[in-house]
């Protein structure tokens, strides 16, 4: 701690931030652009500039850079002083020189931190007569546009770009008055994280080309807490509404999970919600043959609730898309013994052995902020940047903080980013990946190791004896093989925080064990670790601590006729299993009920399809992969644009269909109801109660406001259906209320943030502005709740070691490969995704290709038990011989492991190559 | 008692008086609807859409006069031209909640929403009061004959390039090495 002295007054602040950091964390207002939290400063802008006096008696004093300068103890600023204030205007001044009279068609305009500034300085008219320069722009892809005159280059961009998120195809460009940010000519950018360039330039440069395309103000927004739900890591987001549509995805400032950042398939991913072709209203028919009938909601449940009553058994079939209440209000009105996950067999097995492991194997689960501080990082069989991007971004933060280590014992301060920068050089903490491809997290490993699935798993079980000869050692390991889990274990134990990675993206739980091992070894050794196992979807933990049957059984159940009626939540079968066996179990089924949000292959054969809520439309609680539960909040009402709509969440469904089932009045339930409900129902899940404040949580007597307290259009934007306004929605099941009237400020420190505020601060940077200091936690805590807690204790290392992977003469193993943009169910029904998704394809290594005639692009019909697909292939030069290597999230029951028969297809078939049997969406 | 009732008198015939006088004075009222109203040009009566000089739709659907509007009876949704313009999808005025005080014509930055001297509005049916953008857009510039948003904005539209707008240079070249 350090004593400052600002304007006269003493404040206690963090003696290692800087003076910026620090009385930004205080509250008090500096105007800036080149310094932020994430990146430290490099004193380009030369807007924060402050007086600084020597000492009591030193009434004259120097401007200095405040973010360059320490906030060493006894230091005397002064933020009011003439001097200063006029250098920040003229500061704002020539940064306004070029600047184009754009606000009025400018996306960024309302949430602008250049107009923030402007502001703050107190520049308001333009006195430079001459002429501005200009720029040409570049096509920057689907996601970010691109409007290079508005540029105040504060380098921002590139610093991100470059040096947080590993991107290499944006630079700047030229010297003086011709410098340009962007790419060397027009194209896509490459990065997975680009989209946080929208956030991080601090004017409009870069805007969010998904949201010009149905443009709204910030102003105009409503907005609620939610949670990403496009990946087990449950990034905290804010989604803005307008006129029925997700208009735009903001960063949710978290300490703990996404900080500042998001990967773009949450923030771009959004569009699923806004597709025409969503159920909006219960349709019933009583024969599969016949058309389905558009129904009341009184109706559709009369009618399901005497379907289900003449079956003779019911069998739920849940989502890990799905909220937790939704998959428990499902098992509660079929029963735990008919209820399944609706996850396949072997991802199951993997998902249980990942909470048996995070739960026993003695290393706790860190959460990303915790990912960073750690100095050695071993991943086995995950490519994180396509599989939980946002933990990949982490994984190279803590890569790069070697370079802090470095510094600090030079005395560098952290947040001194280039002399860190130039002091670390290319030393960076080692990572290691076993991964049969080439990932993202490449350029900062030390080494890959393209392995097959069971030679990773070995690797992993040979470093865990490496470390501890206690645990089981493997036989007949290559040389090469042995020297890499040498050193790998080396690396490991020298590092004061090991951290061990791994998942399911390679469907092994041989891999899975291996990192146990890795674990436990680790944790024996007392070392302080931690291990990160990554989930496929946004509530795989969830349901796996809910537990069920797998999707296998319940198909069983159906085609062994056991069972004559099924109800699905959420879940596209054909996404998961193969056609035929879907549709033979469907064919058997007296009544198939099916709640969902999307008009999926499986919603279109239910006899009674029910429009349930996506995230947008409903609340509902997930766990995320480091067991966190977060409770995401409805953002907009759709019944309040589209009066004939009858969308509820799925929760809400089950329970009025189990009323009407078992001849009950509906009653009403709200969430918490439901929420208490599946704590109670299920043990491990008990904390979920604790991860959000309830619907009677009260700021000063005030609900909190999901809109911005300009929101305009309020007697205006439904005047074309009706002149009289409705009395503003209600809402029984959160603290939140549909419209501007409630708490929005950041005085009361609150855990749930719709949106971020504060007067003068109209731009995302409005955060630091509800964090105890800026860049760290929020001040009424982080939101959400831990559950599946660590048992102490040394557990058994696992055993049951695999054989070395052995290539077959004519079949090749399959390996799903997880895929960013196109990979998941739902993200990949966004049009936008859509075009930057790259088209699936089949990846072979160059012996594999020659030995099977084709080359690059060509296609290739690969055959198993589900089916067969026609792909193009994509030579990998480092990839392992005998796999095959599938793009993930092409449905249809494709899965890992399977041993597939491989021809090229080019003269079999006609079919264009990438069409085969994927997804009719998915390019 | 006395002068109380004689001042109570003359103030009573005082008045009486004065009224009397009223009927020989100019008439303040005028005989509307048989008769027009003069009103003056900055009137702030029903609300318009005006078009720039080339007959371009001016609005840029920017929403600063929804945001202004301290009733919230402006709604309206940006859409963007193929060549670059923004203009305004829908634009809808609730005139049942217009209060008519002007603050929507002094936020807009490209002069295109405007009051104009004309209070005729009564409708028997609330709804007929809500104005869609067919109802509001007129042919003209309106008050502000000259100003042309475009022409001052960095944004390239079709028609005009980069550069091309006041006070602008040519664009930059950047792989030149001069300075």
């Amino acid at each position: 701690m350090a004593t400052i002295h600002v304007d006269g007054k003493a404040y206690e602040v963090n003696g290692a931030d800087n003076l910026l950091q620090a009385c930004l964390s205080l509250g008090l207002d500096i105007p800036y652009f080149c310094w932020h939290p994430a990146m430290g400063s490099v004193g380009a802008c030369r807007q924060c500039a402050v007086r600084q006096y020597k000492d009591e008696d030193d009434d004259k004093g120097m401007l200095v850079m405040s973010c360059m300068t320490p906030a060493a103890d006894r230091t005397r600023i002064s933020i009011e002083d003439d001097e200063a204030r006029e250098f920040r205007a003229s500061v704002v001044e020539w940064l306004m020189i070029n600047h184009p009279h754009d606000c009025p068609v400018c996306e960024e305009g309302g949430h602008c931190h250049l107009q923030d500034m402007t502001v703050m300085t107190g520049h308001d008219r333009r006195r430079y007569r001459f002429r501005k320069r200009t720029h040409r722009n570049q096509y920057l892809g689907p996601f970010i546009a691109h409007e290079m005159n508005r540029c105040i280059t504060c380098y921002r961009c590139v610093r991100f770009y470059n040096e947080y998120a590993g991107g290499e195809d944006l630079g700047a460009f030229g010297a003086n008055d011709n410098i340009y940010f962007g790419r060397h000519q027009d194209g896509v950018l490459e990065n997975e994280f680009a989209g946080n360039l929208t956030e991080v330039c601090p004017t409009g440069v870069f805007t969010d080309q998904t949201h010009s395309d149905h443009y709204t103000r910030k102003w105009d927004l409503q907005f609620a807490p939610s949670i990403c739900h496009q990946c087990s890591v449950g990034c905290n987001i804010s989604p803005g509404e307008r006129y029925g549509e997700i208009r735009r995805i903001e960063n949710r400032y978290h300490g703990e999970v996404n900080g500042h950042f998001l990967c773009d398939r949450g923030r771009f991913g959004y569009g699923y919600v806004n597709r025409t072709d969503r159920p909006r209203v219960p349709a019933w028919r009583s024969q599969s043959k016949d058309d389905p009938v558009e129904l009341d909601v009184d109706a559709a449940l009369g009618h399901g609730g005497s379907a289900l009553r003449a079956a003779r058994r019911i069998i739920g079939i849940g989502s890990p898309r799905a909220s937790l209440e939704s998959n428990h209000q499902l098992r509660e009105l079929v029963g735990a013994d008919n209820f399944s996950t609706g996850i396949s067999a072997p991802e199951q097995a993997g998902l249980e052995r990942m909470t048996e492991l995070n739960r026993t194997c003695g290393l706790p689960t860190p959460s990303l902020r915790d990912v960073e501080a750690h100095d050695a990082i071993f991943v086995l069989g995950e490519d994180l940047i396509q599989s939980a991007a946002r933990l990949g971004l982490s994984v190279r933060q803590a890569t790069l903080a070697r370079r802090h280590d470095l510094a600090s014992k030079l005395g560098i301060p952290t947040w001194n980013t280039d002399a860190v920068k130039t002091h670390g050089q290319d030393r960076l903490h080692p990572l290691f990946i076993a991964y049969p491809s080439a990932t993202g997290l490449d350029p900062v490993a030390v080494r890959r190791h393209a392995l097959a699935p069971n030679d990773i798993a070995r690797l992993g079980f040979a470093v865990a004896h490496a470390i501890d000869p206690a645990a089981p050692a493997v036989d007949d390991l290559d040389s090469d093989m042995a020297e890499a889990a040498r050193t790998i274990a080396q690396a490991l134990k020298a590092a004061s925080r090991p951290l061990i990675i791994s998942g399911a993206s390679l469907g092994s739980t041989s891999v899975l064990d291996a990192a146990g091992n890795i674990a436990r070894a680790l944790a024996r050794r007392a070392a302080r670790g931690g291990l990160m196992l990554v989930r496929p979807e946004a509530n795989s933990t969830g349901l796996a601590l809910m537990g069920g049957h797998s999707l296998e059984w319940a198909l069983d159940e159906l085609t062994g006729q056991s069972a004559d009626a099924v109800v699905v939540v959420e879940n596209d079968l054909y996404d998961r299993a193969p056609r035929d066996r879907v549709d033979q179990a469907l064919a058997k089924v007296q009544t198939l009920v099916v709640l969902d949000h999307q008009y999926t292959r499986t919603l279109a054969r239910a006899h009674l399809a029910l429009p349930s809520a996506s995230f947008a439309e409903g609340d509902g609680t997930l766990v995320n992969l480091e067991g966190r539960a977060q409770r995401f909040f409805q953002v907009y009402d759709p019944r309040y644009i589209r009066p004939q709509s009858r969308i509820h969440e799925s929760w809400r469904w089950l329970h009025a269909l189990g009323a009407s089932l078992h001849r009950r009045p509906a009653s009403d339930i709200t969430l918490d109801d439901v929420t208490h409900g599946c704590a109670e129902a299920h043990p491990m899940l008990a904390g979920i109660v604790e991860a959000a404040p309830g619907a009677n949580f009260r700021i000063e007597g005030l609900r909190l406001a999901r809109e911005p307290h300009r929101y305009s259009g309020r007697t205006s934007m439904r005047a074309d259906q009706a002149v009289a306004e409705p009395r503003p929605l209600q809402d029984p099941d959160t603290p939140f209320s549909f419209s501007m009237e409630g708490y929005s400020g950041h005085g009361r420190p609150r855990q749930q943030v719709p949106f971020a505020w504060a007067p003068g601060w109209n731009s995302p940077q409005a955060w630091n502005k509800f964090t105890d200091e800026v860049g760290g936690h929020l001040r009424g805590g982080d939101p959400g709740a831990k559950v599946m807690p660590l048992i102490p204790g040394h557990h058994d290392y696992a055993g049951n070691l695999p054989d070395a992977f052995q290539r077959q003469p004519d079949r090749w193993q399959l390996v799903m490969m997880a895929r960013l943009f196109g990979g998941d169910e739902t993200s990949s029904r966004a049009e936008p995704m859509q075009e930057r998704a790259e088209p699936a394809h089949l990846t072979l290594s160059e012996r594999d290709a020659e030995r099977l005639g084709v080359s690059e692009g060509l296609p290739v019909g690969i055959t198993a038990d589900v089916g067969e697909v026609v792909l193009p292939v994509h030579v990998d030069p480092g990839w392992p011989d005998g796999l095959a290597g599938l793009s993930g999230g092409i449905g249809g029951g494709w899965a890992n492991g399977f041993m597939v028969e491989l021809v090229p297809a080019g003269n079999r078939h006609n079919r264009p190559a990438g069409a085969g049997e994927a997804r009719p969406w998915n390019g | 008692m006395l002068k109380w009732l004689i001042t109570g008198t003359w103030s009573q015939l005082r008045t009486m008086g004065l009224v009397f006088m009223h009927s020989f004075r100019k008439r303040e009222t005028v005989n509307y609807p048989d008769e027009e109203v003069y009103l003056p040009p900055r009137y702030r009566g029903r609300i318009i859409l005006t078009r720039d000089p080339d007959g371009e739709e001016r609005c840029v659907a920017c929403n600063l006069c929804a945001v202004a509007c301290p009733v919230d009876c402006i709604s309206l949704q940006k859409g963007e031209q193929e060549d670059g313009r923004w203009y305004p999808e829908f634009f809808r005025i609730n005139f049942s909640r217009c209060i008519y005080c002007g603050m929507c014509e002094e936020a807009c930055p490209t002069s295109a929403i405007q009051l104009t001297p004309d209070f005729e509005m009564s409708e028997y049916r609330r709804q007929e009061l809500v104005y869609e953008k067919e109802d509001l857009l007129i042919n003209g510039p309106g008050k502000d004959h000259d100003y042309h948003f475009y022409k001052v904005a960095g944004m390239a539209i079709g028609g005009k390039d980069k550069g091309r707008a006041q006070n602008e240079q040519e664009p930059k070249d950047v792989k030149t090495l001069l300075p």
